[in-house]
């Protein structure tokens, strides 16, 4: 393995870690729930996103041919990750989880039907 | 190089892991607790790839696409029982 | 409801949805992580099994109007604004002082109240800068987006509104 993919793999695993710190961080961190919920659905997605291209770079060039599953783990968070969002944001709008009423829309007042 | 980043990213994430951990013992409500659990499933994913790379393996990529896959059904079931006091309807 | 039009490529009684199952054949190519001509015919049994056996969970076929402003959007816009929103979300998240941000709710009026088209935009608002899409009232007039740092009210929706949704309206032409 050339030091240059190495020096890529590298870098692509600590900048995928670090988003997802950065990501715990804003949940450690923020004061209330909807705020909380920004760090998975953004953070982390990028962060795992970074560490499959770091694998990817890194089993393409040191096993057996070309790799490129670890695409599949990112796609499927992209996808997933803003549907748990909206189904957590939902479930905290329906239970008036709200420690800033001014925040409130007026929308989440009334009932919003059994559609999902 | 590769001896030193992996090293520093799993510290990365164990750090990240116990931040969530704090969070889902300390709350304060129940979806605080189902935000922070399903933050762990996706580190979790990530800590699965990083092993891959350390152990040089690719037995880690299905474990952490499974995790994936059960990490978003159980986070969509718990919010929607949340939310309805029911999973199907 | 809205009414799909016929996609640009045409399917049948056998092969329902065409697109569907190429994209099944190529994740399935994704997932064995090799192309051998066993798997290719295995995948392109399933991508041909898959769809006719939940066909009737998919009653309508989106029209996608045009497939090259698709890609743009998806290869050059959302992915440059994934990685912007990701840089911002970090900064905010990690400023010395938290309590200067400006968490709020902000209400966008749909221009669409095509099923698809509003999925997409809620999953795109919710991968870009600073917002979660939190609900979608049920007339399907308004999204209700939580902003982190929201500044401005009126330069957010008017943002949301040329960058994402105008492109996916004219992708799916509706």
């Amino acid at each position: 393995m050339t030091f240059v993919i190495e020096l890529l793999v590298s870098f692509f695993l600590v900048v995928g870690a670090f988003f997802a710190m950065a990501g715990s961080i804003g949940s450690f961190r923020l004061p209330d729930f909807f705020s909380r919920l920004h760090g998975p659905t953004k953070s982390t997605t990028l962060g795992v996103g970074a560490m499959a291209i770091a694998s990817a770079i890194y089993f393409s060039f040191h096993g057996e041919g070309i790799s490129f599953h670890e695409v599949l783990i990112t796609l499927f968070l992209f996808i997933t990750a803003p549907v748990s969002a909206h189904f957590l944001a939902k479930a905290a709008l329906h239970q008036r989880l709200h420690e800033n009423k001014a925040a409130l829309p007026p929308e989440s007042e009334k009932e919003t039907g059994p559609h999902v | 190089m590769l001896s030193i980043a992996i090293p520093v990213a799993f510290a990365l994430l164990t750090a990240a892991q116990l931040l969530n951990l704090y969070r889902l013992l300390k709350g304060p409500t129940l979806l605080d607790r189902i935000l922070a659990l399903d933050t762990m499933y996706i580190d979790a994913i990530a800590m699965f790839i990083l092993m891959g790379v350390y152990f040089h393996s690719a037995v880690y990529f299905e474990a952490a696409l499974i995790i994936a896959v059960m990490g978003f059904i159980g986070t969509v079931a718990t919010s929607k029982f949340l939310m309805r006091g029911d999973i199907l309807e | 409801m809205p009414t799909y039009r016929k996609s640009p490529i045409p399917g049948n009684r056998w092969l329902p949805h065409p697109l569907m199952t190429l994209v099944l054949v190529i994740i399935w190519l994704f997932l064995v992580n090799t192309i051998t001509f066993g798997h290719l015919l295995l995948g392109t049994l399933l991508g041909i099994a898959i769809p006719w056996f939940t066909n009737r969970f998919w009653p309508e076929r989106p029209k996608i109007a045009k497939p090259f402003l698709l890609f743009r959007f998806f290869f050059i816009t959302f992915v440059t604004d994934v990685i912007v929103a990701n840089i911002t979300v970090v900064r905010l998240f990690l400023q010395p002082d938290i309590s200067r941000l400006r968490p709020r709710f902000i209400e966008i009026p749909l221009d669409t109240q095509d099923p698809m088209v509003i999925t997409i935009l809620a999953s795109v608002i919710s991968l870009t800068p600073g917002t979660v899409s939190a609900e979608v009232t049920e007339d399907r007039q308004t999204l209700i987006v939580h902003g982190l740092d929201v500044a401005d009210e009126a330069l957010a929706v008017q943002t949301i509104k040329t960058r994402y949704e105008a492109p996916l309206k004219e992708i799916f032409s509706c």
